[in-house]
Parts: C-alpha cells; structure tokens; sequence
C-alpha cells in the first residue's frame, strides 16, 4: 500500500488523503496515517516541485562535477561526501562506479560562481584527488518528465 | 466551384444517406470548438501517446522499407499473434489464416460485418445507449435497427428478459459492446450466459464489439464469444486503439468462422484492399511487448475512474460505478435539465464540455457521459467547476420547486 501511495505522491504532492484513498480505494484515515508515518519515518521528505527555471526567466547555472577521492580507512567515502555535500551549493552529490567517484550537481548565479566555489571550495579540499566541471548548456528531460514536451491536447475537443 | 445552373447534386445522393441523421453534437462540438479554456471530458479516446516503443517500432519499419500492400487479411506475423492474444487473454482458438483479418479499425469490422450477413429487412438488436455508428451502418446496409433501451436501475446491462421483448421472427443479429460506449457498462458471466441461452434459442448472430475488453475494473476480461457455443455464432470485433492507446493508428481485427470471414473479405479486399502496413507492424510490436503499458494505464484509469464516481456523487449525481471502458455516465436529472441544456449551460458557465447523454441513443437523455481519459490534473479541476455549476442549479432548482408551493 505504501509503494502506490508513493507513486500517486511523488507524481503529483497535491493529492490529499481523501483523494489518494478514494483513488485506491484504501480507508481515508490509514491513508492519512500511512502519509503521516512516512513523513515521520523521512521516507517522505519533502514535497518537491518540478521547474522550468529556464522557461521562468532564471538566469540560474548549473555543473556536474566528476570528483575523484582518496577513500579513507573504515569510513570509506562517507566522510568526504559528507564534506561536500554539507556546502548549501551543492545540490546532490552521488557515489558513482567506474573512473571517478563522487558525481557533484552545483548550483550557482553564474558560470564564475559555480567555477569559483570548485576551484576554491570544492578541489582544495583534503582527500580530493581532482575535478572535472561539466557545465549543463539545456535540460531536455528531468525526473521523467520531458521538458519541451508540455504541448497542448492535440485531440479533438469532442469525440464520440 | 462554379455551380452550373439546374444541376441538383441532391438529387443524385442516395436516399438512406440523405436520411441518415447527421452526428448529434455538430453544433455542440462547434461550439465547444470556438471556447477557448476548455476542459473537455468529451473526448472518446486515451490520453496516453501511443507508448514510445510501439512509435519506434513503426519508425524503424518505414527506415527499412516497409511501404508496401500486404495481404488482404494483414501480415501473417500479426494475424498469428492476435490468434494467441485471443487465446492466452481468452481462451478462444482461432485459426490465424482463415479466421482473423486485420481491418482499419474496429469500425471497418462492425461495417464489414453488418454488410455481410444483413438481407434486407433483417432486424438488427441494438442495445442503447450506445456507441454512434452501429444504426447507421445497419441502415446503409439495408437492415432494420431494433434499439433495446438499457436503464441505470440495471446498471445499463442488457438484461436477457428485456431483450427478450424486442425479439422477433425477423431478428437476425445481435450488437453486443460491452464494456460499453457511453455507459462503461459491463456483462457479467451470468448476464453473458443468459444473453447466449436466448441467441441459441432464437438462433441469432452476434456481433460483439470488444473495443474496450482490456478496459475493466473487477476481473480480468472476458469474451461473449468464449461462452459454450457461442464462438461459432459471434463475430468478434476489436482492435488497438482504447487498450493500447492506438487510435489514429486505425488498426483493428475481426475473428469469426471461417465462412464469415470468407465473405468479410471479399468487401475487404475490394473496398480496402488492406490495413496500412505502418499501422500493422506498430500492432505487432504492441502485441508482444505493449502488455506492461496495458496494465499501467489500466490501473491509472481505474484510480481516476474511482476519483470521479466519488466526486460526482458528492456533488448530488446520482451515478453508478462503470466497471468497464473509460467513461462514467451521471444522471443529471436532480438538477431538472436537459441532457442538452445542461452540457451547454456547463459549457458557458464553467468551461467544461461533457457530451449529452442522447448523442448515443434516446434512451440517454437525463444523463452525460464524462470521460476520465484526461490527466489527474485537468480531472480534478473540471470537477471543482462542475461542483460549483452543480451546486448552483441545485440550489436554483430548490428555489424554483419552493416557490411553486
């Protein structure tokens, strides 16, 4: 039950427990329970909302750093991540396999911005090994959702 | 066009096509058409996009070439794989080579059909409300449409006692579509079986329109022809468009006894000669790797189906649950309109078109069908307005019965 009323959320956090219930056809009030526990139990954390900053005017600039580390003993990676991950400009940070292993996405007012805080922030750090900055020139498609996609209906008005 | 005087194109139109009644909603569409904002639950198909590996599947054919005719009964790999649709989805066996050909549309298979086993004068069982086309065709082909009205109170079922009434020694041919088209209506196996019994009674054909078979919501499908006796006794017609969100794609199929078949073609091959090709090997990839796309849009429609029930009985529409197709079919009788006053008063008032229930027979009017084939988003809004425009007339009509007191 859970994992629908996931999926119900995480494509549309508008939804209240009424809705969700009576789409599912689950009582209202453990749905609003199940809701109110996932919050609590932060499997839940947030609810988010997908924007064309591009199309809103925001002259907003994005990097995706590949950061290679030298892991440490018995905390492996987790301690640096943790490092990074706690500046306000980075907005996600993964561990990847293959040739390098922190994926970093920094978020800034301007192409300088973002390079100043990796060259000065991010690449002096101890333990980074080096850095390399992928600037994203244009988002086609995000979390499922295709960005140019968002045409009108192209069905006719009425169809019998 | 420069008309020379004293000619009269009417004159020359065949009667049964001068008197067939032009689609009942023109003038509604149109005005539905020049309103700008919108929200349409008029709309008879999905809101889905053919998915994407069915599109590609088309695409990659046309890069390699395939642009030709194929055989008049549809590509063999097709016609095979529908056989074990059938069969697996079913339990009905046919022979891909002599029963099954792929047609434009179910449309083309309900008109081929009709065509084919119609004398004139044969009465054609048609229960109502229902689906535009199948009167029409009965008269172009010279057959005399029987209408059989369906009722809530029966959750419009066709119920084999009333059936039973409009039968006479002049009926021929049963049009079964259920799940239904405006209705959602569904039969179950009893009401199936009870409908059989008086067919083999009356020694009747059917014609089954399956449209929207995968469309249902308490069980997993079922066919009319799959009852004892009844596969030999019943065309059955379907296609891509409702399950697999295929439906300018026009490719449907119809299976039948051999004979049937034999004879559907020979119109087949000299009307259509065959299905597009493009359209074919889009239905051939949906075959055999659309079914997860089946289940997930199924299960989207079935959460909206529920959302909407709700809502409208909340708003004071009596309205019974669909199990079947896309499409919840409200009386508006409590607001004491019209079926065409009150989608066009909707319209106006709040930017919503619905279509009135007697577009699909007489036996629709005092309620409308509302289809939940739009995204959550849009559904949910329309059903904000339609509550208030609900709320108002109700209210309206609560002053008016008080005043005549």
């Amino acid at each position: 039950m859970r994992k629908k009323i996931l999926e119900l959320l995480e494509n549309n956090g508008k939804l209240n427990a009424k809705e969700i219930a009576i789409m599912l056809a689950l009582p209202v009030d453990q749905v609003a329970r199940e809701i109110a526990a996932m919050e609590q139990e932060k499997i839940i954390l947030r609810y988010h909302t997908l924007i064309n900053w591009e199309k809103a005017g925001a002259e907003e600039v994005a990097a995706l750093i590949d950061v290679k580390v030298t892991p440490q003993r018995d905390v492996g990676f987790d301690e640096i991540a943790g490092r990074i991950y706690r500046y306000p400009e980075v907005k996600s940070v993964f561990l990847m396999s293959g040739s390098y292993d922190l994926s970093v996405l920094v978020q800034g007012k301007s192409l300088k911005e973002v390079a100043t805080f990796v060259s000065q922030k991010l690449a002096t750090l101890e333990h980074v090994q080096s850095t390399v900055t992928h600037f994203i020139l244009k988002r086609y498609k995000q979390d499922g959702v295709i960005f140019e996609d968002q045409e009108a209906d192209r069905r006719q008005v009425l169809q019998l | 066009m420069t008309i020379t005087c004293g000619f009269e194109a009417q004159r020359f139109i065949n009667p049964v096509v001068k008197s067939l009644p032009p689609s009942g909603i023109r003038r509604f569409f149109d005005l539905v058409a020049s309103t700008r904002g919108v929200i349409s639950l008029g709309v008879g198909e999905p809101d889905f996009v053919t998915p994407w590996h069915i599109r590609e599947a088309c695409v990659q054919s046309l890069e390699r070439g395939y642009t030709m005719y194929t055989s008049n009964y549809g590509i063999p790999e097709l016609r095979q794989a529908i056989a074990c649709y059938l069969e697996d989805r079913f339990g009905l066996s046919y022979d891909p080579q002599r029963q099954i050909m792929v047609t434009i549309g179910a449309s083309e298979a309900v008109d081929l059909a009709l065509r084919t086993v119609i004398n004139p004068g044969d009465e054609v069982l048609i229960p109502e409300p229902c689906y535009v086309s199948y009167k029409p065709i009965t008269l172009i082909a010279g057959g005399v449409p029987v209408t059989v009205p369906t009722t809530m109170e029966d959750e419009f079922a066709l119920t084999a006692a009333r059936l039973e009434k409009y039968i006479t020694p002049r009926s021929k041919i049963l049009i079964l579509c259920f799940p239904n088209n405006p209705t959602g209506a569904v039969l179950t196996d009893s009401e199936m079986e009870a409908i059989a019994a008086l067919v083999k009674k009356y020694n009747l054909l059917v014609i089954s329109d399956e449209i929207y078979a995968e469309l249902r919501y308490d069980g997993p499908p079922r066919s009319f022809a799959a009852l004892p006796g009844m596969q030999e006794r019943t065309i059955l017609v379907s296609g891509f468009s409702k399950a697999f969100a295929m439906t300018g794609w026009r490719v449907g199929y119809v299976a039948a006894h051999p004979d049937f078949l034999a004879a559907m073609v020979k119109i087949h091959q000299y009307t259509i000669l065959c299905a597009p090709v493009m359209g074919q090997v889009a239905a051939l990839e949906a075959l055999r790797h659309g079914r997860p796309d089946v289940d997930r849009m199924v299960a989207e429609y079935d959460q909206r189906r529920r959302l909407v029930v709700s809502r409208l009985r909340e708003m004071g529409l009596e309205c019974f649950e669909p199990r079947g197709a896309f499409y919840v079919f409200p009386s508006i009788k409590a607001t004491g309109l019209t079926s065409n006053e009150f989608a066009e008063a909707l319209l106006k008032e709040e930017k919503v078109a619905v279509v009135p229930g007697p577009a699909f027979g007489s036996s629709g009017e005092g309620y409308i069908r509302c289809s939940y084939a739009t995204s959550l988003a849009e559904l949910t809004e329309a059903m904000k307005r339609m509550e208030r425009f609900v709320a108002r007339h109700l209210a309206f009509k609560g002053r008016a019965v008080a005043h005549a007191y």
